[in-house]
């Protein structure tokens, strides 16, 4: 028989002002096994702690059920707690009467009770556990950085200036991600690719980074600290070792229709194409769907005209293999597509532009060679208007329900880059809000304003109305001034809400990593662990977890980094003791439970088995207890009820849905 | 409940808006083709109802300005929808006796030969109970 | 192939050349517009509060008539199509309306959205297919640039209508292009004519009618054309008759080279 704890927390008046948590601790005393119980004000404290301890020792306490938090918050405190008391830590469970209870009812008496059937049926578990030992598993010490934005090439740099090795897979054939298409960066103005390209040489350079460019993540197995990946490198039709980088092949590439990715489709490239001045690695890749060899099998010039011999029409993709103890996903993000705002005349007026397209158009080595000009006939503008808030903040089906956070200050960037540039363009800005929160952040918006002269008018854009003569005509609203406005220009900005990267929904179902509804990853804890992913050994940075500028990028790169050293740094991992076994008595090694394995940690042995007295060969499945992650899905599925998962056994499921229904 | 806070909830009722779903962007009053003609322009509306001013609502001008053309409806990034809100004020006007905006005495004088039955059908609807 | 088809008041009255056009069209096509018995008017404006029924049953008592004949039911006045796809969108989704008028209606089997509702245009473009209408046309209408005014009942509230994209449509220009004309793409083509503003505020609809025929003009249109009898009084009379306004029938029938069976056709009514 067990000698039970039952320790209910006020957790504050978070729970107490909800529940009478007396009273739990009174019916507490009615449950079987139960020898002792008392409440507490906070017990996750260092003085409920020794509370716990001091009842452990005092009471000979044999198994505790703690009627708090949820055990996402507390479980593992109070089974340390009990640990250093001596007690296993399996022999701890967690009644979760806040979540479950106190912030989700309103009613005392009701919540009360709900509160004692919680607790009754942990009392009820807790008299059928037994000690668990974890056993242990290697850490490869070897990262994955999964895209090699800003966010993917600060976290790999920190990570092998730590001195582990890491392996960074990036998408396009070269890294710098969004950052290398920007001009200037708020609110200090520095060039974007100064202070970028260093950091991607850098990373080139780091004797412990690898850099798998135009490669892909295909498959992901394994577990916290020891990941296996396959990567696909795509076929660059160039030999990586031979090519010097000299660009002749793109210079004499006869196909030069393809629109440039990197200049947002604003002019376009070779087929055979480096996306950047700057690439990294500095070899270029042939688009084959865009390739006249690849299309009509006539051409092969830049096979003719490499001198080094690079090009290779016959390469095809190649899967590597790699092992990694951690994973950090730095995925990054696009602008949303403007199809459903047709009002604002994207699709209708080229002179109509998205922020990122202005950042293309303002750079020197840009589509019109850092030259503000009309896309439609190249005239320099005289008026511009920006138009905040496009697709951001919106709740009907068409735009984003979040704020993309950083327009705001690129607007004003924007806006201030031209007044200095181009002192007779006038610009103005139709806003909502201007939500500059950060450092030297609003006293950069007002130097805009009082310094540059650019016009704030307060209200939306209604319509961009496309005229004759090429203008545009804007028709918004003055909010301050309750007056609609219509104001001529040459060419209108829209400050286009920002996406995680589409892809990021394939890579997270292969990391079983979780996702919002707007696809951002989620984070393991909001405030307290935000750089982590719930799933074990998955790390986030960047703007796949939420909308960030780069400072912000960067700090949390670093954070990503240090969390996935933390665990590089260990030379074991405890491995979790509740996982599937199978009573190979019971077991009829039908294959049920192998095919809903998720981890792929089922097999099958032909074992001697000794039956009452009749010995014989027989299948029996057996689980390996270094992969299974103790989901419990073959549980459910085996027939003869073999399966079961130690911490959560049948019997005590069951003991505890009794205690429910009693 | 006084009446200017059940004339609020009946004109949320009667048009199905939230209007606290509302950022105050102004979209409704800058896609408006009425909005010069309007004393309280469309994006006031949501406000007039959230401060329970109907009185200065049904005794707008706006109420008989408004081409029930769905531009705001369309555009509201809020899914509030302005001129639903419109919609609703003119009811509770007409739904009150001796309210009509339109009394059949005046159409002959509006006729004219070519005009369409559609017109004034539509005409009766928005000015009539 | 048969449909069920909805005139409405204006098509028997004002506007019988846009009704009789399409019927001759209808016919060269290969399909036949069956007009359902005794329909009501259905109030040119979709109910002003979600609390009404009473208003929504002429629309109710068409779709349910569809149905029985398990047709497809077809509109082609801008308004009718407007107020009668709401309804049905209503009935389909609004679990109260679909209860109360259902009480009205004492219908052997209560109405829930069975029917699809469609334009005319929407007829050409989805069920007939613009290639094919194009393959029919034997006087096409070559050299004519024609802006399309859609106005706002065709296109909003997009969500329900679904009949195109609300801010940047394109069904009328591809029908121009199918008749062998020239679009002209104007963005005064989705904005309000003024509507019924114009029986009281004869200056309102004038300025809006002089924007749309000032940009569509500005952009090289010689002529306009609409699915709304509304739109086109409104055009014709208010605007400053920059542009001459047909209803899309016309043009249609005109390039299928049925237009003079039209007088046959309105006598026939």
């Amino acid at each position: 028989m067990q000698r039970i704890g039952v320790f209910v927390c006020h957790c504050g008046s978070n729970i107490a002002a909800t529940v009478d948590v007396k009273k739990v601790a009174e019916m507490a005393m009615m449950e079987p096994g139960v020898v002792h119980a008392e409440d507490y004000q906070y017990m996750c404290s260092e003085a409920g702690q020794a509370l716990i301890a001091k009842a452990i020792k005092e009471k000979n306490l044999t198994g505790l059920v703690v009627c708090s938090c949820s055990p996402r918050m507390h479980e593992t405190t109070f089974r340390k707690a009990a640990e250093r008391a001596g007690l296993n830590p399996y022999m701890v469970e967690i009644a979760n009467i806040r979540e479950h209870v106190s912030w989700i009812h309103k009613d005392m008496e009701e919540a009360t009770k709900k509160a004692v059937i919680l607790m009754r049926a942990a009392v009820a578990k807790v008299n059928l556990n037994t000690p668990l030992m974890p056993g242990e598993s290697r850490v490869t010490k070897r990262a994955l950085v999964i895209g090699g934005g800003i966010a993917g090439i600060q976290t790999a740099l920190d990570i092998a200036d730590a001195g582990y090795e890491v392996d960074i897979v990036e998408k396009t054939p070269s890294i710098g991600g969004r950052m290398s298409q920007l001009d200037k960066t708020f609110p200090t103005l520095d060039c974007s690719a100064c202070i970028l390209t260093p950091k991607m040489v850098e990373a080139a350079a780091h004797e412990k980074i690898k850099i798998y460019t135009y490669s892909e993540v295909e498959k992901v197995s394994g577990f916290v600290g020891d990941f296996t990946v396959d990567i696909r490198k795509k076929a660059r039709s160039v030999d990586m070792d031979k090519c010097t980088g000299c660009g002749v092949c793109q210079e004499k590439c006869p196909s030069k229709k393809a629109p440039s990715e990197f200049n947002r489709g604003l002019n376009t490239r070779s087929a055979i194409y480096t996306p950047f001045a700057q690439a990294i690695p500095n070899v270029p890749v042939i688009d084959r769907e865009n390739c006249i060899k690849f299309k009509t099998g006539k051409c092969g010039v830049c096979a003719k005209v490499c001198q080094a011999g690079a090009i290779d029409y016959d390469q095809k993709d190649e899967i590597v293999t790699e092992k990694y103890g951690a994973i950090v996903v730095a995925t990054g993000f696009d602008t949303i597509k403007l199809d459903k705002y047709d009002e604002y005349a994207y699709s209708q007026s080229k002179d109509v532009i998205t922020s990122l397209e202005l950042e293309r158009i303002m750079n020197a080595a840009g589509p019109t060679k850092g030259h503000l000009e009309r896309l439609s006939d190249g005239k320099a503008p005289k008026e511009m208007v920006f138009i905040q808030c496009v697709g951001s903040r919106c709740s009907d089906d068409r735009g984003k329900s979040y704020c993309s956070k950083i327009c705001c200050m690129y607007t004003a960037k924007h806006a201030m880059l031209i007044r200095d540039k181009y002192p007779d363009v006038n610009v103005t800005v139709f806003y909502i809000d201007v939500r500059t929160p950060g450092k030297n952040f609003d006293e950069f918006y007002r130097r805009a304003v009082e310094q540059y002269g650019v016009n704030y008018i307060k209200g939306q854009v209604g319509k961009v109305i496309p005229q004759p003569d090429g203008k545009l005509l804007v028709q918004g609203v003055d909010l301050l001034d309750n007056k609609q406005i219509l104001k001529e220009a040459d060419m209108v900005v829209l400050a286009t809400a920002i996406e995680p990267n589409p892809d990021v929904r394939k890579i997270a179902t292969m990391l079983t990593a979780s996702i919002d509804t707007n696809n951002f990853l989620t984070e393991a804890h909001a405030k307290l662990r935000p750089v982590e992913s719930p799933t074990a050994g998955i790390f986030l940075s960047g703007v796949c977890q939420g909308p960030k500028d780069i400072p912000e990028t960067v700090a949390q790169a670093g954070a990503a980094a240090v969390k996935a050293i933390g665990l590089l740094a260990k030379d074991k991992l405890m491995t979790n003791p509740c996982t599937a076994q199978s009573d190979e008595l019971l077991c009829n090694g039908c294959s049920t439970c192998a095919n809903v394995c998720p981890y792929g940690a089922i097999t099958y042995e032909e074992k001697q088995v000794n039956d009452h007295g009749i010995r014989e060969v027989r299948r029996i499945a057996v689980v390996n207890n270094a992969l299974c992650q103790g989901c419990g899905a073959c549980t459910v599925a085996c027939p003869s009820g073999a399966m079961d998962l130690q911490g959560f056994s049948n019997r005590q499921i069951i003991a505890e849905v009794d205690a429910i229904c009693r | 409940m006084n009446t200017e806070k059940k004339q609020a909830e009946l004109m949320k009722e009667i048009s199905g808006v939230n209007p606290l779903k509302c950022m105050k962007c102004g979209k409704c009053s800058a896609s408006c083709p009425s909005f010069n003609e309007m004393d309280i322009k469309p994006h006031q509306f949501v406000s007039y109802v959230v401060n329970e001013d109907i009185e200065s609502l049904v005794n707008s001008k706006s109420l008989w300005k408004c081409l029930s053309c769905f531009a705001c409806v369309e555009r509201c990034p809020r899914d509030v929808k302005p001129g639903k809100l419109i919609d609703a004020a003119r009811q509770l006007v007409v739904r009150q006796r001796e309210q009509d905006y339109l009394s059949p005495n005046e159409i002959p004088e509006l006729l004219d030969p070519e005009l369409p039955q559609q017109l004034l059908v539509s005409a009766f609807r928005r000015y009539r109970r | 192939m048969k449909y069920s088809y909805y005139p409405g008041c204006t098509l028997r009255t004002k506007a019988k050349d846009l009704d009789a056009y399409a019927r001759v069209s209808a016919r060269a096509l290969g399909f036949e517009l069956e007009e359902i018995e005794n329909w009501q008017c259905c109030g040119g404006v979709y109910p002003l509060g979600t609390d009404e029924i009473a208003t929504k049953l002429s629309s109710v008592r068409a779709l349910n008539e569809a149905k029985e004949k398990g047709q497809d039911l077809i509109t082609l006045c801008s308004a009718c199509h407007h107020v009668i796809k709401r309804v049905n969108d209503d009935m389909k989704n609004v679990e109260d309306i679909r209860t109360r008028a259902n009480n009205y209606m004492q219908l052997e089997e209560p109405y829930a959205g069975e029917t699809t509702v469609l334009h005319f245009l929407e007829v050409l473009r989805d069920r007939i297919g613009f290639d094919k209408l194009k393959e029919k046309v034997v006087n096409p209408l070559k050299g004519k640039k024609i802006g399309a005014y859609y106005g706002c009942l065709l296109l909003r509230p997009g969500k329900i209508l679904e009949f195109d994209n609300p801010e940047n449509p394109s069904v009328i220009e591809d029908f121009i292009r199918a008749i062998g004309a020239e679009p002209v793409v104007y963005p005064y083509r989705n904005e309000c004519c003024g509507g019924y503003i114009s029986l009281k505020e004869k200056d309102m609809s004038k300025n809006m009618c002089n924007n749309i025929m000032d940009s569509a003009a500005g952009f090289g249109a010689d002529m306009l054309i609409t699915a709304c009898p509304l739109c086109l009084y409104n055009l014709n009379k208010s605007g400053n008759g920059k542009l001459p306004i047909y209803y899309f029938t016309e043009l249609l029938a005109e390039a299928l080279g049925v237009k003079d069976e039209v007088k046959k056709e309105v006598e026939r009514q």
